[in-house]
């Protein structure tokens, strides 16, 4: 049974519903569900899956490389570009100390020199797939934190090419054959000298910006137009293969020249499309990675020597955790920042399979430390999420609230009748102006930096994710008054707000709104105090544009004053209006819509001419016509 | 020479035939800083510390709006509120306003035939500014007959103009009358 294609794709899907939804509900993250499911159904436990569960780690290996392309997407050019230090400086750091720790351990323990060294290259590597899920299942990824994983893993996606560059240079068989057997490095470039492969290197990166200006984006265009939909899906597949395959063709590492890729299309007008094209195709292949990493743990190798396995295990986490939290430290990330830094990379990552593999065949390593080694590897991968885990529920809070248990009860008493959720540039001028009046909300942000230099101030601050209804108790949510949800990330200010709702309903709800959609849906979910950001200040804006060319400001602001209302009711009715299917595809050709509908509206009202208030002229017309009237 | 401030309250000016005209006659006289309340408190928040430099700094004080229901348009009033601050203009220290001149300068829908005990408004002008009158006393200011233009509904643009330079010559002469100690 086990052959047939359909059967094993049920057995992956199911097993993936099963275990995520249940990992879910339990508050955990969703790579654990899915390595869980990977575990159950692999050859050891239900053995649905056996032999072919490799072949499914080497495909499935290319969501990471969805997942950086995705992610390049989301970082300008020039940011990356600011990212240069902290890339090189924590990366450098944490690479070239697990490297240094781990082969001391391995020659510790009686592993050969080239033994050692490849297999502490491998530790020196972590998961791409599992942290950045992670990060980003959180909204972690604006945090110090997120930064700092992400110039770590970028760094090691750029050191693992030298890596696998080197190991050839440790191998005692001929190169040029075990070259040969092994694809993925099986390159143009194998026969030329250094210089000639760095120019085509520098080359292909060039070519990928050029192609990204000149030949992506008028692709896409064209594609926009036929208005025919999977053809932009067919497009961003297309994307990433090229570049992958360009990548693997002179050596690079695929994942790199993705995320390349999409720091180039980052500005451009199709970020959004592609985002979500390859968003539900990323989460996919990434759930079937997971599954397969837990499908490969090889309990026979455990069960044969259970305590040189946990031994390995365990010192290889603790060195990874202990350079990661070294590495934090030297850059100054606060202590729960660091935290999170130190367990959400404490594993070996995906690379190492390749690393692993690759020396394997030009017989570096034998088959039982191969063996070995890729156990460990699926295993840190299971168990540093569940590290994660009792890191967030259990040691965090404690970290997080230390100071305000220091603090005299009054004092907290006093400020919680309002809860601010989120302090970024909205939150913190909301927040200010609460505290001109004496009003001192109890405010919960995400970055913990943010947090260190509010309590600082004096600011009662709770560090933390707000979609948890335990950190909301501890803010004193049951004895709120109201609630402002001052959050950019529509998704969780819905999940932060329908919580609240259901298990507070006592408490009133503020809500930061993004634009109209966000505004009709929040609507739609029964709020009404919704504060869209977009509204207030374009139209102040717009007033002092038109007093620029010389409309009268008095009359300025009462037709702002006008045209908010006006917009606010029109917003209501049509937020009670269906909106048909919720084609995320499609969200933006939507709001064209929605916007060409307000202008018509806007058109049919003509110019704003209503305002008939002391108004003169409008007297003197009348008077006039009377006058006209008792002469005829 | 005296220097003037022309306090301007006109919520819509936009559409003032009569004000266009008479305030173009004023507006750029050397002496004479004209201050379009209205332009610049649209939300009604004045800054009372710069306004009251402003009177300080001047010698004649020209309360310019039209009359809306007897009264002036509410920032004026607002600004009467706000600036003539206790002890500063008024009260036993306030002292800041003395031997200033005051006056309305004052535009009407109705004619001057309304404003009387037979006409439609019952009361001369003279009467309904007892307010303002009053507030220039308190503020031991020196209070001085409105300029009044009336019925401005029915008034053409030439005549329009002849208030203007009226309202020019009067300006003038304020500018130019020598202090006259106060009794």
């Amino acid at each position: 049974m086990t052959g047939s294609l359909l059967f094993d794709a049920i057995v992956f899907l199911l097993g993936a519903i099963i275990c995520v939804s249940i990992a879910k509900r339990l508050g955990l993250s969703s790579v654990l569900g899915y390595l869980i499911a990977g575990v159950l159904i692999g050859p050891y436990v239900l053995g649905f899956i056996g032999e072919e569960g490799e072949d499914i780690l080497h495909f499935a290996e290319f969501g990471v490389v969805v997942m950086l392309f995705l992610i390049g997407l989301e970082i300008e050019p020039k940011n990356f570009w600011n990212m240069r230090k902290s890339i090189a400086g924590m990366g450098g750091l944490q690479v070239a100390g697990t490297m240094l720790l781990s082969y001391l351990f391995f020659i510790l323990i009686d592993f050969d020199w080239k033994v050692a060294l490849v297999i502490s290259m491998a530790v020196a590597l972590s998961s791409t797939a599992i942290a950045m899920q992670t990060i980003d299942e959180k909204g972690l990824m604006e945090t110090t934190f997120g930064n700092s994983a992400f110039s770590i893993l970028l760094f090691q996606d750029i050191i693992v090419i030298f890596m696998l560059g080197a190991i050839p240079l440790l191998s005692n068989t001929e190169v040029e054959a075990a070259a040969d057997s092994h694809e993925s490095t099986g390159n143009l470039l194998d026969g030329l000298p250094m210089g000639y492969q760095t120019l085509a290197i520098i080359l292909s990166v060039v070519l990928i910006i050029g192609a990204g200006q000149y030949l992506i984006v008028p692709m896409l265009r064209r594609v926009a137009k036929t208005g025919v939909r999977e053809l932009l899906f067919a497009s961003a597949l297309l994307i990433v293969f090229s570049i992958s395959f360009l990548m693997e063709y002179v050596g690079l590492s695929p994942a790199l020249g993705a995320f390349l890729g999409g720091v180039v299309l980052s500005s451009s007008e199709y970020k959004h499309e592609l985002e979500s094209n390859l968003e539900p195709f990323k989460n996919l292949l990434l759930g079937l990675f997971f599954i397969a990493v837990g499908a490969s743990i090889n309990f026979v190798v455990i069960a044969k020597i259970p305590l040189t396995i946990g031994g390995i295990l365990l010192a290889i986490v603790l060195i990874k955790a202990l350079i990661l939290f070294i590495t934090g430290k030297v850059f100054n990330l606060k202590l729960d920042q660091n935290l999170l830094l130190t367990f959400s990379l404490a594993q070996i990552g995906e690379f190492a399979f390749v690393l692993l593999s690759f020396a394997f065949q030009l017989n570096i390593l034998d088959q039982e430390q191969m063996d070995i080694m890729l156990v460990i590897t699926a295993l840190t991968m299971s168990i540093t999420p569940i590290i994660s885990i009792i890191n967030e529920r259990f040691i965090l809070p404690k970290i997080g609230t230390k100071e305000s248990i220091k603090r005299p009860m009054d004092h907290i008493a006093k400020s919680q009748n309002v809860i601010l959720v989120g302090f970024g540039h909205f939150g913190s001028t909301v927040g200010r102006f609460l505290r001109s009046h004496g009003i001192e909300a109890t405010i919960l942000d995400q970055d913990s930096n943010r947090v260190d230099v509010l309590r600082k101030m004096g600011f009662e601050v709770y560090y933390g994710d707000a979609t948890r209804i335990d950190l909301l108790e501890a803010a004193g949510i049951a004895k709120a008054k109201i609630l402002i949800c001052a959050i950019d990330n529509p998704p969780i200010t819905q999940e932060i707000t329908k919580l609240v709702k259901e298990k507070y309903p006592h408490v009133e709800l503020m809500i930061r709104a993004q634009n109209r959609n966000d505004a009709y849906e929040l609507l739609n979910l029964g709020f009404e105090n919704i504060y869209r950001e977009s509204l207030d200040t374009s139209l102040a804006l717009a007033k002092d544009v038109l007093s620029k060319l010389g409309f009268r400001k008095y009359t300025l602001i009462r037709q702002v004053q006008n045209f908010i209302k006006y917009d606010e009711s029109s917003l209501r009715r049509l937020a009670m209006e269906p909106k048909g299917d919720d084609d995320y595809l499609f969200k933006v050709r939507k709001e064209l819509e929605e916007q060409e509908r307000l202008l018509e509206e806007d058109f049919k009202r003509g110019i704003v001419e209503y305002d008939i208030h002391w108004d003169s002229e409008s007297i003197r017309k009348v008077l006039k016509n009377q006058q006209n009237n008792a002469k005829s | 020479m005296k220097k003037v401030l022309v306090l301007f309250a006109h919520p819509k000016f936009e559409k003032s035939r009569a004000n266009t005209i008479l305030v173009n006659y004023i507006r750029n006289k050397e002496g004479v800083t004209f201050h379009d309340l209205y332009e610049e408190y649209p939300d009604f928040h004045i800054d009372v510390s710069y306004e009251k430099k402003l009177l300080e700094e001047h010698d004649v004080i020209v309360w310019h709006h039209p009359m809306y229901w007897y009264s002036c348009p509410p920032l004026l009033k607002q600004w009467i509120d706000m600036v003539l601050e206790f002890n500063w203009a008024y009260g036993p220290k306030g002292k800041a306003l003395t031997s200033k001149i005051c006056l309305n300068a004052i535009t009407t829908g109705g004619s001057k035939e309304l404003y009387c005990s037979q006409g439609s408004n019952s009361y001369t002008i003279t009467e309904f500014l007892r307010p303002f009158e009053q507030t220039a006393n308190l503020c031991l200011m020196n209070y001085r007959q409105p300029f009044t233009v009336m019925g401005t509904y029915r008034l053409t643009d030439e005549q329009l103009s002849e208030y203007g330079s009226q309202y020019s010559s009067l300006i003038d002469s304020l500018q130019n009358e020598k202090t006259v100690l106060s009794t």
